[in-house]
């Protein structure tokens, strides 16, 4: 990793608010080719607020977008795809009475000479994506609303990486995940870091990102609490940032770290 | 394609463990709702013949009803996809009254006398309908264009729509009965001459088998392409052969409903043939708003299931949020929908317009209601999400058959509204079961 050059992405001082209630207030954070960023904090914290500015699912109030070095507009989610930026939400967003087939290409399909939807083709490439993610897979014909938890959590996966990502948001990617496929994702995680890909990885639970995160940024009440790389701190520091807000010496504190009273 | 090989698999486990009906259903991947509901018609239509003591299963009364159900079946392919979306449109049926008084009034008075375009010119009938298509196809993007963009709910909107283009329907000519119309025009709403006859109904009839072979053929090709389960043959020729065996059928039906004995004496005349003494035999044939309601239904059909725009709708319907997070333009679509339910008004406009040789201001009442029951009727969710465009014209045709088959038995019309309100809750209600079931 050469943290000389323009990282990949960096999002400046973002804040946006709704109604009267900051989510986001102030944010900075950054991401290099290759780097694994996870991004901690308590429910309601901010985090995934944060990362829908990046996706364009929300329009910030204050703040720039730098992708390689260079100011990005990001208006809307077809914005931040061109950018190569590609998210699994929380709340997964599949369209619930499509096949996966038609929910990995939503809004990229593939057509056939005539211009018309090539399903077949689809369906071939849905198949290879997902015999990848999740071998056992197959109800290619049904809609996700009839899957498991897990098996829409894969779906969700596969459509993120079905692109070619070049920044990959995954906000509680394990969330509807038994031990078995959170151990599978982990391993899409090291695997897709190898390819060069950044990846944003959203937990509450420290346990579940800290052995995979070369960094981690803490959030708290739409603040950053602050930055530091997982060989300099250790997990309790990072439970300290996350509950009370104290920033230990290994990490850059943030504008939300606690002020000691002098 | 490792996988493909051991998707099929599950899929035999499955199947043996089901009884002969479920394997014939799976093999065929006939559509059990669909089904239901053509039980259903084939119920209703038995149960009417019986009642009427054998007056409705007839050529003549099948024919009508063909004609009667096309400008409902029209417009409930549009509905389908407005409430895919979960949204609803109030104003077709007073779209329909605005828009065919505009097209009456367009070849009966402002064209021939304003802009002197002569009677048998053919510019006047095709000025006056595209003229009306496009004033149809405006009103629904606009309203498109409120519900879309502005936000504001299509109940609303839509509602606003329905007295307000009955009032304009009213405005057009001060409430006064717009008649006759161009006899061109005319053939757009059937009768004697505007069927086509019994030769081009065969040529129709057999260009749609042929049509149905190739698009069996052609879907067996794309699953080998990629190596995907096939239909067993026999399941292939089955619906081939009951594709055919229906719509030939349904010719056959057509050319046996002759012609009234006095057009046929008026046309002899005409055309200098001699009458035999048992009466000549012309048959209608397809009636052209059954042709134009059918390739209505076609086109529709490839649009929602063949096209990203189909694709998008359901997609909307489904989930809304992550539409838009897919970088669907959401909005767009939308509009889109709504200026698409605008024009098939326009076309049922012309359908009923045509039928009536007159425009009045009062055309087209209620007919939203027909519309919305007939595509709820058909499987489309309220909830969104959920409808078919081929489920919609049966609806329509059920709403139809029950409707004629209850003026056949003389019943009040007070009563012919009771049955189609409970009809259409009843309905709803096994809908809401059978898609608990599932
Ligand atoms: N669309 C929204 N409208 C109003 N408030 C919101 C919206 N999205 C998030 N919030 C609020 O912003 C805060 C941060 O939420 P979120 O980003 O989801 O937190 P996290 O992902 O860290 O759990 C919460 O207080 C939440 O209620
Ligand atoms: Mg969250």
């Amino acid at each position: 990793m050469d943290n000389h050059a323009a990282p990949l992405v960096e999002m400046r001082d973002i804040s946006i608010a709704f109604g009267g209630i900051r989510a986001v207030d102030g944010a900075s954070i950054d991401l290099y080719p290759g780097e694994v960023v996870a991004l901690l904090g308590h429910n309601g914290a901010g985090k995934s607020t944060l990362i829908k500015i990046l996706s364009g699912a929300y329009k910030r109030d204050a703040g720039t977008i730098l992708v390689n070095g260079e100011e990005a507009s990001i208006a809307n989610p077809r914005d931040a795809k061109k950018y190569g930026i590609e998210t699994i939400y929380q709340t997964l967003a599949l369209a619930d009475n499509v096949d996966a087939a038609a929910n990995l290409f939503l809004g990229r399909e593939i057509m056939t000479p005539f211009g018309t939807l090539d399903d077949a083709a689809m369906e071939a490439k849905a198949r290879e994506v997902m015999g990848r993610l999740n071998p056992r897979f197959q109800r290619f014909k049904e809609p996700v609303v009839k899957l498991s938890g897990g098996q829409r959590q894969s779906v969700a996966i596969a459509r993120a990486i079905l692109f070619d990502a070049r920044i990959l948001i995954m906000d509680e990617p394990t969330a509807a995940l038994g031990p078995q496929e959170t151990a599978q994702v982990s391993e899409l995680v090291m695997q897709l870091k190898k390819e060069g890909i950044g990846i944003f990885l959203i937990s509450h639970d420290i346990h579940d990102v800290f052995d995979l995160a070369d960094r981690v940024c803490v959030m708290k009440n739409g603040r950053v609490v602050g930055t530091a790389r997982t060989s300099d701190v250790t997990q309790d520091e990072v439970l300290g940032m996350i509950i009370l807000g104290k920033c230990p010496p290994g990490a850059v504190p943030g504008p939300g770290a606690m002020t000691l009273a002098a | 394609m490792a996988d493909t090989a051991t998707g099929a698999a599950p899929d035999r486990a499955r199947a043996s463990e089901q009884g002969a009906v479920g394997r014939f259903l799976q093999a065929t991947e006939i559509d059990t709702r669909m089904l239901g509901m053509v039980g259903a018609l084939v119920l209703i239509w038995l149960g009417l013949h019986f009642l009427s003591g054998g007056l409705f299963l007839t050529p003549r009364n099948l024919w009508n009803l063909s004609v009667q159900s096309a400008s409902i079946a029209v417009m409930a392919t549009g509905m389908v996809l407005v409430i895919v979306t979960r949204n609803i449109d109030l104003s077709v049926g007073s779209i329909l009254g605005f828009v065919g008084m505009i097209m009456g009034v367009l070849q009966v008075t402002i064209l021939p006398q304003m802009a002197g375009i002569a009677q048998g010119s053919p510019a006047l009938w095709i000025l006056a309908l595209l003229a009306g298509l496009g004033v149809s196809l405006l009103i629904g993007a606009f309203q498109g264009f409120l519900v879309a963009y502005l936000s504001i709910p299509a109940f609303i909107v839509t509602l606003g729509g329905l007295l307000v283009w009955r009032g304009a329907a009213w405005w057009v000519t001060s409430g006064q009965t717009v008649a006759p119309m161009n006899p061109t025009f005319r053939l757009i709403g059937g009768g004697p001459e505007g069927s086509i006859g019994a030769f081009w109904s065969w040529v129709v009839g057999l260009a749609a088998c042929a049509a149905v072979a190739v698009l069996l053929a052609n879907g067996r090709r794309q699953r080998r392409r990629f190596k995907f389960p096939q239909r067993p043959v026999w399941a292939e020729v089955f619906l081939g052969a009951l594709a055919c065996v229906l719509i030939l059928g349904a010719v056959g039906v057509a050319n046996s409903y002759p012609w009234p004995a006095a057009i046929v004496r008026r046309y002899a005349q005409a055309n200098n043939l001699s009458v035999p003494d048992g009466g000549l035999f012309i048959a209608h044939g397809i009636a052209i708003p059954v042709l134009i309601a059918v390739a209505v239904g076609i086109v529709m059909t490839f649009l929602t299931n063949r096209t990203r725009f189909g694709r998008y709708v359901f997609a909307i319907g489904g989930n809304p949020e992550a539409a838009a997070l897919a970088g669907i333009n959401t909005r767009w679509v939308l509009l889109k929908i709504f200026a698409l339910m605008g024009l098939l008004a326009g076309v049922a406009a012309a359908i009923s317009t045509a039928r009536l040789n007159a425009a009045t201001n009062a055309q087209g009442t209620l007919d939203e209601l027909l519309t919305i029951a007939a595509a709820v009727i058909g499987g489309t969710s309220l909830a969104g999400g959920a409808g078919t465009i081929a489920g919609a014209m049966l609806g329509a045709l059920l709403m139809q058959s029950l409707q004629s088959g209850m003026v056949l038995l003389g019943i009040d019309t007070p009563l012919q509204n009771i049955v189609v309100g409970a009809v259409l809750v009843v309905a709803v209600w096994l809908d809401t079961l059978y898609r608990k079931r599932a």
